[in-house]
C-alpha cells in the first residue's frame, strides 16, 4: 500500500464539496482510502485515525486543505489525485450546449467551446488580429473579411502553414468544407470533387456548374484573390493543393483562379508534377501551357472547368455541352433596329464579369470592362458608357459604403434603365446569385429592373433583350426555379450557364 | 497535416461578425458559437497594436501570474482595533483620510466635505460646521487617499486621527489594512452626516467599543476573515453590499470573548447590540481584508493586473499592478440601479467609496451570481446578477476557489482583473454598491450596479505602453 498526504495552505473549499470528492475518489479502483477535508480539529482527529495523519496535518489549520489517499500502486495514487485535481479546479462551469453568446474568441474557449474553424467577417482593420488569435488557438480561418493588408495576409498564412492551419482569404467569400457551405455557397450535392480557388463568385460558379452537370463537391477551399500574387506566393493555394491530394475522399482536382504571378505560377506547376490525382486547371485568361503531364488538364471558363471535372469524376471522356438555342435567339433578334449593336453587362460577381468578358471579346468587335486588363479594353469612365461595355458592380467605387451587390442588388436597377435608354444598346446582360449569404429573392430585384427597362425602352419605340443567368442549385433556399421564372416573367431569356448568358448575348448581336 | 484532419472532423465553427452566416451554417446542421464582436479597445489602433504586443508577451504573463497567485495566498486576519493616529502609516494630528483617489476640498462632492465636516468637530478642532469648513479650506489640513496609507474606507472613507481602526493582517505578507467601523445606516458620518447624534455615536466607538473590542479581540486571537468571508459567500453574501451572513458568523465567532471582557455589563451588551444591529458591520472588515490581500500583488514590474479601484464622488481611479501606486483616473459614474421611495435620479451622488475594493480582490459584484437575494436590492433577476458575475471571468487571469460560488456549480470567483482583458473584451468590471444622496448628511438612496470609466483602463494601458514598451 502507498499514502500520499499533501497539504495545501490557505485553500478553503467547503466540506459539501470535499465530501463528495472524498466519496468519489475512494470508489476509484485501487484505491483504499481517501480523506479529502480541511484541517479542522476533527478533521485532523479522523486523518489520525485512519492512519493518514502525519506531523504537516497535526500541524495545519481549518484554512488549509489536506489530500490524502491511501492505494495499491503508483498508478491507483497518481488516477486519485488527478481526480481530485480535475473535481477541485473543474468546478468551472461547463455546462455543454447552451447557446451562449461570447463577446470575444477568449470567452468562448474559456467557456469550453471547441471550435475547429473561425469564420470571421468583422471589418478589415480588425480582421487579421481575430485571424490571428484563431490560428494560435488551433482553429482553421475562414476570413471573408477584405482591407486586410498584404503584410497581414502573408503572416497570417504563413504563422498557418506553420501550424498547419487553412486560411482562406481575406475576401474570401465561398468555401465548401466537408461539404458544407461556409458564408456565399450554394447547397451542393456531395461527391469527390475537390476545388482550391481564388475567386469568390469564380468558385461559386465552379461549384453551380458542378451540380448542375450531375457532379459533387468534397471540399471547395478558397484562398483570397492575392493568394497568387508573388508577395503571398500561392501559400495556401500550395497547401490546399496538398491537402486535396493527401485526402483520400478527392478522386479530382480542380484549380481556379486569375494567372498567378509568374514566379508563383512556376511554384505550382512544380508542385502539380508531384499530384497523381486528375487536375482540371482553370487560370482564367491565363496563357495556354504545353506538355501538360497526362493526368493535368486545362479549362479557359469556369463552365469548362466544371464540365472537366465532372466528366473526370465520372470517368468519361470530356464532351463539350451542345445544346442548339439558335432558332429560338433568331426569333428575339428579329425585335432588336439595326442600331441596336451593344450589349451591356452590369455583373454582381467579379469573375462572371471576367468570365463574360473572356467569350464575348471572341465575337465582338470592342468590349470594355472594368475587370479587364488588357490595353484598350480597360474601361475609363463608368458614368458615361459606350459601345460593349462589361461592369462589375461589387468594385467599392459602386458599393460607395453599400453592401455588396449580392447581398443588396437593388444598385443595379439604374444601371440597367440607364442602358434601355441608350439607343444603342441591344442586349443587358446580368447574372443572379441565390444560395446562403445572398439576397432572400434577387430575381425580383433585378425583375423589377427589368420591367422599368422594357418600359423605357417600349416608350423609345424600341425593344430590349435581356439575358440573365441565376447562379444557383435547384437545392438552394431560394429556389432556382422559382427565381427563374420570375425573370422570365419580364421577358428575359435564361441561360444555364455564365458562359451560355454572354454567348447568347453575342448571338443576338452578331449577324 | 492539420488540413486533412479537419476534413475528418465535425466541422464546429466560431462565427466572429455577421450572425446571418451563422443561420446559414445551422441551416446545414453545423453546431456554430456566436461571438458578439465588438471593436477592442474602442477600435483604437494605437491601444489594440499595444495590447497585442503585450498579450502574447510571457514575461508580463508570468508576472500576471505572479500577482494572482499572491491575491490567492492572501490571508487576511483580525488582529485588533487601534486608533487611527497610533497605528496608520503616515497619518499626523493634520491629516484627513478619505476615499478614492486623490482630491482637494475645493473639488469634493458634498457628502465627502459633510463627512470632513463631522471629522474635524468630531476631533475637536472646530466647533460647528462653519469653522469645520473654514479650516478644511485654509490648507491647514492634509487630505489624502485611504489607499496610499494601507487603508480603505466606505462611501467617504473618512479617517480623523482618533478614529478606532479596524487592524487587519496579511500573515502570508505580513502587512496589514486598516479600516474604521461601521456606523450603520441613516445619519452617519459616511454619507456625509454631522449632526451631534453622529458626532456622540462616533465617541462612544471610540471610548467605549474600541475598548471592548481590543479586549475581545485579544481573548479571542486573531479572527480569520478570510474563512468568514467564504462561509458567507457560501451563505448569499457577496461581502460588499450584503454582509449578513458575514456579520452574523463574525458576531458568533467573537461574542464569546465579548462576555468575558470584564467591562460593565451595560458597557458590553451596548457593545454587542451594535454589531447584532449593523448588516454591515462586516463591511468594515470585508474591506480591509481585500486591501491586505492586494497590496502584496502591488508593485509587481510588467504586472498588468488592477491592484485598487476606488472612487471619491468625482473621480474614478484604478491602480494597476506593474504601475505602482499611480493612479488612472476618469470621472466616475452614476449607479444605476434601485432607489429607495422618495428618491430620484437627480439625487443620487457619481459612485462613492473605497468599497470597490471587493470587487478588485474578486467578491462583490463579482460573486454577485451566488447573492441572489441582493437581486433584490439593486434591481435586475437572480439570472442577470449570475450573468454580471459570469461575464466577469473574461477579463480576469484566474479564479479563487477558496471562494465558490454555489449556484454556479461552485465555481471559484473571477480574480485578477487585467487590464489588457478588460480593454480586449470591453466588458468593465461590474461594481454592486450602494448609492449615495448628493447632499451631505442624508444617507444612502439606494443601491445598484456600476462600472468603472474605460477611460481609467486605458489611461492605465497608455502609460504601461510609455513604460514597458
Amino acid at each position: 500500500m502507498l499514502k500520499k498526504i499533501v497539504v495545501r495552505k490557505n485553500a478553503y473549499f467547503d466540506s459539501v464539496t470535499l465530501m463528495s470528492l472524498g466519496s468519489k475518489v475512494k470508489k476509484l479502483e485501487g484505491v483504499s482510502q481517501a480523506v479529502v477535508v480541511m484541517a479542522t480539529e476533527m478533521n485532523r482527529e479522523i486523518l489520525m485515525n485512519v492512519g493518514l495523519g502525519n506531523e504537516e496535518t497535526e500541524n495545519a489549520g481549518p484554512n488549509d486543505l489536506v489530500l490524502a489517499v491511501e492505494a495499491e500502486g503508483e498508478e491507483a495514487l497518481l488516477a486519485a489525485f488527478g481526480e481530485i485535481e480535475e473535481k477541485l479546479a473543474g468546478n468551472q462551469d461547463k455546462k455543454k450546449n447552451r447557446d451562449s453568446v461570447y463577446k470575444t474568441q477568449e470567452e468562448a474557449l474559456k467557456d469550453g467551446v471547441k471550435a475547429n474553424l473561425a469564420v470571421i467577417s468583422v471589418p478589415g482593420r480588425f480582421a487579421a488580429r481575430e485571424a490571428k488569435k484563431a490560428l494560435k488557438n488551433n482553429m482553421h480561418v475562414m476570413l471573408f473579411s477584405d482591407n486586410v493588408t498584404v503584410d497581414q495576409e502573408r503572416e497570417l498564412k504563413e504563422l498557418a502553414r506553420e501550424r498547419g492551419l487553412l486560411v482562406m482569404g481575406p475576401d474570401c467569400g465561398t468555401a465548401v468544407v466537408n461539404g458544407a457551405g461556409l458564408c456565399f455557397a450554394n447547397e451542393m450535392r456531395k461527391g469527390s470533387i475537390g476545388i482550391v480557388g481564388a475567386s469568390g463568385t469564380g468558385l461559386q460558379e465552379v461549384l453551380v456548374q458542378i451540380d448542375r452537370l450531375g457532379g459533387g463537391i468534397v471540399q471547395a477551399l478558397g484562398t483570397g484573390g492575392r493568394d497568387l500574387k508573388e508577395s503571398i506566393g500561392g501559400i495556401m493555394m500550395m497547401e490546399g493543393i496538398k491537402a486535396l491530394e493527401a485526402e483520400d475522399q478527392v478522386k479530382v482536382l480542380v484549380l481556379v483562379s486569375k494567372p498567378p504571378e509568374p514566379i508563383v505560377e512556376e511554384k505550382i506547376w512544380n508542385l502539380l508534377k508531384q499530384v497523381k490525382k486528375p487536375v482540371v486547371v482553370c487560370f482564367l485568361e491565363g496563357k495556354k501551357r504545353d506538355n501538360l503531364p497526362e493526368n493535368i488538364c486545362m479549362a479557359s471558363t469556369l463552365l469548362e472547368a466544371a464540365q472537366r471535372a465532372v466528366f473526370l469524376e465520372k470517368g468519361v471522356e470530356f464532351q463539350k455541352e451542345t445544346r442548339d438555342r439558335r432558332e429560338e435567339i433568331q426569333k428575339e433578334k428579329a425585335d432588336l433596329k439595326p442600331e441596336q449593336r451593344a450589349v451591356r453587362g452590369f455583373f454582381c460577381g467579379g469573375t462572371l464579369c471576367a468570365e463574360a468578358l473572356i467569350v464575348l471579346r471572341e465575337r465582338l468587335k470592342e468590349i470594355k470592362s472594368n475587370v479587364s486588363h488588357h490595353e484598350g479594353e480597360i474601361l475609363e469612365n463608368a458614368r458615361d458608357l459606350k459601345g460593349n461595355v462589361l461592369l462589375d458592380l461589387g468594385e467599392d467605387e459602386f458599393t460607395n459604403g453599400r453592401p455588396h451587390p449580392m447581398i443588396e442588388p437593388s444598385l443595379r436597377t439604374e444601371w440597367i434603365v440607364n442602358a434601355a435608354q441608350d439607343s444603342s444598346v441591344g442586349v443587358v446582360l446580368l447574372d443572379v446569385e441565390i444560395g446562403y449569404g445572398s439576397h432572400e429573392n434577387p430575381a425580383l430585384i433585378a425583375a423589377e429592373g427589368i420591367r422599368m427597362a422594357n418600359e423605357a425602352a417600349k416608350a423609345a419605340g424600341r425593344s430590349l433583350k435581356v439575358v440573365a443567368y441565376v447562379c444557383g442549385t435547384d437545392k438552394d433556399r431560394q429556389n432556382l426555379e422559382e427565381q427563374r421564372a420570375i425573370l422570365a416573367g419580364e421577358g428575359a431569356i435564361l441561360a444555364d450557364s455564365n458562359v451560355e448568358a454572354a454567348q447568347i448575348a453575342a448571338e443576338l448581336l452578331t449577324d | 497535416m492539420k488540413i486533412n484532419d479537419l476534413f475528418q472532423q465535425e466541422l464546429t465553427v466560431l462565427n466572429i461578425g455577421a450572425p446571418n452566416f451563422k443561420t446559414d451554417l445551422e441551416h446545414q446542421g453545423i453546431s456554430v458559437h456566436q461571438i458578439q464582436w465588438m471593436p477592442p479597445a474602442d477600435g483604437d489602433l494605437e491601444l489594440i497594436e499595444l495590447m497585442d504586443e503585450f498579450s502574447d508577451r510571457e514575461d508580463i504573463k508570468a508576472a500576471n501570474q505572479e500577482a494572482f497567485s499572491r491575491i490567492l495566498k492572501g490571508s487576511p486576519v483580525l488582529i485588533g482595533m487601534k486608533q487611527a493616529i497610533d497605528v496608520i502609516p503616515g497619518m499626523t494630528r493634520n491629516t484627513i483620510l478619505h476615499s478614492g483617489p486623490p482630491i482637494g476640498w475645493d473639488r469634493m462632492c458634498d457628502p465627502v466635505k459633510g463627512a470632513v465636516v463631522g471629522a474635524l468637530i468630531y476631533e475637536g478642532r472646530a466647533e460647528n460646521e462653519e469653522e469645520a469648513r473654514q479650516l478644511a479650506a485654509s490648507g491647514e489640513i492634509t487630505f489624502s487617499p485611504c489607499h496610499e496609507h494601507s487603508a480603505v474606507g466606505p462611501m467617504a472613507g473618512i479617517i480623523s486621527p482618533s478614529m478606532p481602526v479596524h487592524i487587519v493582517e496579511n500573515k502570508t505578507f505580513g502587512n496589514r489594512a486598516y479600516c474604521t467601523v461601521n456606523e450603520g445606516l441613516g445619519k452617519v458620518l459616511r454619507f456625509g452626516a454631522f449632526d451631534q447624534a453622529v458626532i456622540t455615536r462616533l465617541k462612544w466607538i471610540e471610548k467605549e467599543f474600541m475598548p471592548v473590542m481590543q479586549k475581545a479581540i485579544e481573548l479571542h486571537g486573531e479572527i480569520d476573515l478570510k474563512v468568514i468571508t467564504a462561509q458567507a459567500v457560501q451563505m448569499g453574501d457577496e461581502c460588499h453590499n450584503r454582509n449578513k451572513a458575514a456579520t452574523c458568523l463574525f458576531f458568533r465567532e467573537l461574542v464569546l470573548s465579548l462576555l468575558k471582557t470584564g467591562f460593565p455589563q451595560q458597557q458590553i451588551e451596548k457593545a454587542i447590540d451594535f454589531i447584532r444591529g449593523n448588516d454591515h458591520y462586516f463591511l468594515n472588515l470585508s474591506m480591509p481584508a481585500c486591501k491586505s490581500i492586494l497590496d502584496p500583488a502591488n508593485g509587481i514590474q510588467k504586472s498588468t493586473i488592477v491592484t485598487a479601484m476606488a472612487r471619491n464622488g468625482v473621480d474614478f481611479g484604478i491602480q494597476v499592478s506593474g504601475l505602482g501606486k499611480k493612479w488612472f483616473t476618469a470621472p466616475a459614474n452614476y449607479v444605476q440601479g434601485l432607489l429607495f421611495p422618495g428618491y430620484d435620479d437627480q439625487d443620487a451622488n457619481p459612485d462613492l467609496g473605497d468599497s470597490a475594493i471587493t470587487e478588485t480582490m474578486g467578491i462583490g459584484g463579482f460573486a454577485m451570481g451566488a447573492s441572489p437575494a441582493i437581486t433584490q436590492f439593486v434591481g435586475g433577476t437572480v439570472e442577470d446578477a449570475m450573468n454580471y458575475t459570469k461575464s466577469m471571468y473574461t477579463i480576469t487571469t484566474g479564479e479563487n476557489s477558496a471562494y465558490a460560488l454555489p449556484p454556479m456549480d461552485f465555481r471559484g470567483t473571477a480574480t485578477g482583473i487585467d487590464i489588457l482583458k478588460v480593454l480586449d473584451s470591453g466588458t468593465l468590471p461590474v461594481i454592486n454598491t450602494g448609492i449615495a444622496h448628493k447632499v451631505a448628511g442624508i444617507g444612502q438612496i439606494g443601491a445598484g450596479i456600476v462600472n468603472p470609466p474605460k477611460e481609467c483602463f486605458v489611461k492605465a494601458l497608455k502609460e504601461y505602453g510609455k513604460v514597458r514598451g
